[in-house]
């Protein structure tokens, strides 16, 4: 049976699934249903100085839905803690020594001075808690203040702001970040060389979630106003991955520990970020959707998966997928497949055949001695799975590889065995000779 | 003494039995159904559909929240799109050939999607459409039933001038007279004929009959043209001894009077009921008479459930309102008691070696105070002087011209029709279009 114990950074948590700095994290009474509820560990909501900040009284959150009002995507401007530093302290110290085995990070946010840092981990530091995480990258709000992405944003201040705090505590210090840049490598590679243990992501992205069409106001909307907000949920969660990729397999920040986080909802999700080197997720919309419950799905799920491949503990997936992430270039230009439609599964909608029709390469009938039937046409089909993805049934249509040595009816060539990429090949203009 | 008697319930009840049988949906369970929807290519749903209403995009607009683009869509291939919503049988139909039933067989709830829309529309809406300028052309519509309302709707969008003259002293044909109660609640049918009468240029003479108060030749020449929706008259006969037997009644009288009726506690019902046929007439009929209280109902058919004209589905409503079908039987005579119909004898009946239908000699007799015909009607082709027939009704072309010139007809009366509301809609249209084409040269 799967083992789902999780040890990151020496911080022990019984399994990688915690709960990300937010909404439900930020007092002692959802922390305790969350650990009843059985998540592995969490990241209080972010700490900042006193006064503490105020939040608007008005809507704070926004949507996007796919199909049946799911929710696919949420937008948010709310700040950090809007409750007394002490009292958040409190509890914390309260929390960890109620649910030892769980893990309990910390999330801080102060301005930009050393003092500052130095003083509220001081703070944090007689709680107990097992780690910090740097908030640098709430986008909304705490940004124009020059805190939380403003930060993020610039790879010396994460530098120096880590290094600050690594000399002023005892514990792990993970650094997240603000997928609100142009390459996510420079934010981690100054994280690490600030000397933090580990970097998390994503915070939530820069996002206008929908605009009132009888207000002409950008949603939500707060006495006629908006402002842009926090986007974050299932919708995220391709950004989040590559993001994830990016710094797993960059040189330079090969092995730095990762906490994934954006859009998980699922065991699945979860998976994929190890697959990508995460040794822990963190999870927020998903459980602000449907509440706590879901991490007994995770669990289960997780087991489950692990068991059927034969993996015992995460150690043993973990970081999987990251050698077959490729550049372009690299992808074999000679590996060849077919979409090919199992005429059992098919229930005759015609989106193939419409989308490619219209969009693609016409390679799909409509149409076959007359009766309504979906065929591709091989002497067509480049394989862009186009249709695979507009499919309404799972597993209907399937790309097919050729094997090496046939035929491709569309180009009329022989189907090479030779791996071959775009830096070899004759249309590029700076090929380079194949060896 | 037969048990025959109006007022079986209490007060109450009636509005109960015979409120909407599918209620409407909300606009949330609208949405919902909505997004079940795949926008299929070429759809089935459409194709299936007798007035090729764009399925896929009204579903499509309903998601979107516009709820009268997707009524706008559904008129324009079928004016009585709201009757229609409420009456097709579905199941034989555009729901039928949903995609949805390949893989989970639950297709779209198409019919209720119509519905949700055209109600929305029809109560903001006084009519639809916008008539073209005025031809100067003058159009006789006879017959107000789905045939001529939609003939007359889309000649007058056209501009032309249209008078529909109707032998009853009301519009709307079947759908106000013989359409089931539970189907078209709340004056539906009226509500609707007045919508498609709201676009204007229509004129309507009722009261008056073709063969009666003028003939078929002075349409022709004081009209362009002269389109026929006479629907069918008269009913089929049993043909057994008894059967003009106090007690046994013609089941398309018996639902108008229904229809009709201020006060459904009024009309009479027998406590045990025999309804005779398989069609559509059949099972509206028992439903009915149960819904009225009668203790016992049942439809005799003489095939088997394949056979029956009623669809699988209807079938299944019967049965969940208690009446009982029995298969395989024929009437022989109806049996009298007094001077009031006693009790109906059958005889079983089977296929033979060739599969012609054929007694078997076993009688079966059921009890009944009263005895219902539903066993189809038939087209009175008097009316209709030297137009020609084919089986009966009126032969027509792909554009539903007679033989004559000039005249052109559709619906029920026609030949070849499958004798549906919906299929009465696309006659009334086709051959409008037909018309139009023909006074445009
Ligand atoms: C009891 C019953 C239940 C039914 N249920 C359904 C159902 O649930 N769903 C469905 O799709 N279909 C149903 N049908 C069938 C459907 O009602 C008909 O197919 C449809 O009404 C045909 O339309 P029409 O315009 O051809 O004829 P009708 O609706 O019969 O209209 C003909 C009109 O012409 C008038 N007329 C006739 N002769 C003359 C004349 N000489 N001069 C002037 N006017 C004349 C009549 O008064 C009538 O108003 C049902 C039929 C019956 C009898
Ligand atoms: C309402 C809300 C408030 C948040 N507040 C914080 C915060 O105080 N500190 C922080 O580091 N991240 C904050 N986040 C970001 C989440 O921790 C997380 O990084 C992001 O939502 C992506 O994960 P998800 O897709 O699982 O929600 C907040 C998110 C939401 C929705
Ligand atoms: S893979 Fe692409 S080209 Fe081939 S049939 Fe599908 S959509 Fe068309
Ligand atoms: S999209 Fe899938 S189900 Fe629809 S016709 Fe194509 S193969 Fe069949
Ligand atoms: S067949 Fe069904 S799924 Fe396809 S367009 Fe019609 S209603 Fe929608």
């Amino acid at each position: 049976m799967a083992d789902l114990r999780s040890n990151f950074l020496g911080i022990k948590s019984p399994n990688p699934f915690w709960l990300a700095s937010a909404p439900p994290t930020d007092k002692k009474y959802n922390v305790e249903r969350a650990f009843r509820a059985g998540w592995g560990g969490v990241v209080w909501k972010t700490l900042g100085e006193d006064p503490a900040v105020v939040n608007v009284n008005g809507p704070r959150y926004g949507a996007i839905h796919s199909g049946d009002r799911r929710l696919a995507g949420l937008n948010n401007i709310e700040l950090i803690t809007d409750r007394p530093l002490e009292l958040n302290l409190r509890e914390i110290a309260e929390v960890k020594k109620a649910w030892p085995d769980r893990a309990l990070v910390v999330s801080l946010m102060v301005p930009c001075e050393e003092r500052n840092w130095k003083s509220i981990i001081a703070r944090v530091e007689e709680t107990g808690a097992d780690g910090l995480e740097l908030n640098f990258g709430c986008p909304h709000g705490m940004s124009e203040r020059g805190m939380g992405s403003a930060v993020g944003q610039v790879p010396e201040y994460i530098e120096m702001v880590a290094r600050w705090c690594k000399e002023a505590t005892r514990m792990p210090v993970i650094v997240k970040l603000t997928p609100n840049i142009t390459d996510i490598r420079y934010p981690a590679r100054a994280a690490k060389k600030g000397g933090a243990d580990a970097v998390s992501l994503i915070n939530t992205i820069n996002s206008i979630v929908a605009v009132d069409l009888d207000s002409f106001a950008p949603v939500p909307t707060i006495d006629g106003k908006g402002s842009h907000g926090g986007y974050c949920g299932p919708a995220v969660k391709p950004i989040a991955l590559n993001m994830v990729g990016e710094i797993a397999r960059d040189p330079e920040t090969y092995g730095l520990p990762i906490s994934g986080i954006g859009g998980i909802e699922t065991w699945r999700d979860a998976a994929e970020y190890i697959a990508l080197g995460c040794g822990t997720v963190q999870v927020c919309t998903a459980v602000m959707t449907y509440g706590f419950k879901i991490v007994e799905e995770m669990i289960d799920g997780m087991k489950k998966y692990m068991d059927s491949h034969g993996f015992s503990t995460i150690e043993d997936f973990r970081g999987l997928a990251i050698k077959n992430i490729s550049d372009w270039k690299y992808l074999n230009l000679n590996y060849i497949a077919k979409a090919k439609i199992d005429q059992d599964l098919c229930i005759k909608c015609g989106r193939c055949h419409i989308a490619c029709e219209d969009t693609s390469h016409q390679a799909i009938t409509h149409m076959v001695d007359g009766v309504r039937r979906f065929e591709v046409k091989d002497e067509e089909c480049v394989g862009c799975n186009l249709c695979v993805n507009v499919c309404p049934v799972e597993g209907c249509i399937t790309m097919q590889p050729m094997a090496p040595g046939s035929v491709d009816p569309r180009t009329g060539k022989v189907v090479s065995p030779q791996y071959a990429n775009w830096t070899t090949h004759p249309n590029n203009p700076s090929a380079v000779a194949a060896e | 003494m037969p048990d025959i008697s109006a007022g079986r319930l209490a007060a109450d009840d009636y509005g109960k039995n015979f409120s909407d049988v599918h209620p409407p949906l909300s606009a949330h369970e609208a949405v919902v159904e909505s997004d079940r929807c795949y926008f299929c290519f070429d759809a089935p749903c459409t194709n299936a559909c007798p007035t090729s209403i764009d399925i896929p995009l009204f579903i499509r607009k309903i998601g979107t929240g516009n709820v009268e683009g997707a009524a706008e869509t559904i008129f324009e291939s079928n004016i009585l799109g709201g009757m229609c919503a409420r009456v097709c049988p579905t199941e034989t139909l555009c729901e039928e050939a949903c995609v949805r039933n390949a893989a989970e067989e639950k297709p779209v709830r198409i019919g209720l999607l119509q519905r949700h829309a055209t109600d929305t529309y029809i109560e903001r809406h006084s009519t639809y459409g916008v008539r073209a300028p005025a031809t100067g052309r003058k159009v006789a519509v006879v017959g107000a039933g789905p045939a001529g309302l939609a003939c007359a709707h889309e000649l007058a969008l056209r501009g032309h001038d249209v008078t529909i003259i109707e032998a009853r002293g009301k519009a709307g044909g079947l759908n106000e007279f013989g359409i089931a109660a539970y189907k078209a609640t709340d004056g539906f049918a009226q509500r609707e004929v007045d919508f498609v009468l709201g676009v204007g240029g229509i004129t309507v003479e009722s009261g008056k009959a073709l063969g009666r108060d003028f003939a078929l030749a002075d349409l022709r020449s004081n009209y362009d043209a002269v389109f026929l929706g006479l629907g069918l008259q008269a009913v089929n006969a049993l043909g057994v001894e008894g059967e003009e037997t106090a007690g046994v009644v013609d089941a398309v009288r018996w639902i108008e009077d229904l229809r009709q009726s201020q006060d459904k506690s009024a009309i009479e019902v027998g406590s045990r009921v025999v309804v005779i046929g398989g069609g559509m007439t059949a099972v509206d009929a028992a439903v009915q008479a149960k819904k009225l209280g009668a203790d016992e109902v049942t439809i005799a058919y003489r095939r088997g459930p394949a056979e029956m004209g009623a669809s699988r589905y209807e079938q299944e409503l019967a049965q969940v309102n208690g009446v009982r079908i029995l298969h395989w039987v024929a009437p022989r005579q109806v049996v009298s008691e007094g001077n009031a119909v006693s009790a109906v004898e059958f005889e079983r009946t089977a296929l033979d070696a060739s599969g012609r239908l054929t007694g078997t000699g076993r009688a079966l007799r059921l009890t009944a105070d009263q005895v219902m015909k539903a066993i189809g009607q038939t087209f009175v082709s008097g009316v209709v002087e030297t137009v020609a027939l084919d089986g009966g009704r009126i032969a027509v072309d792909e554009e539903m011209r007679t033989s004559l010139a000039k005249v052109w007809a559709g619906g029920d009366c026609v030949r070849g029709g499958e004798d549906l509301t919906v299929q009465a809609v696309d006659h009334g249209k086709r051959a409008a279009l037909s018309i139009h084409a023909a006074l445009s040269v």
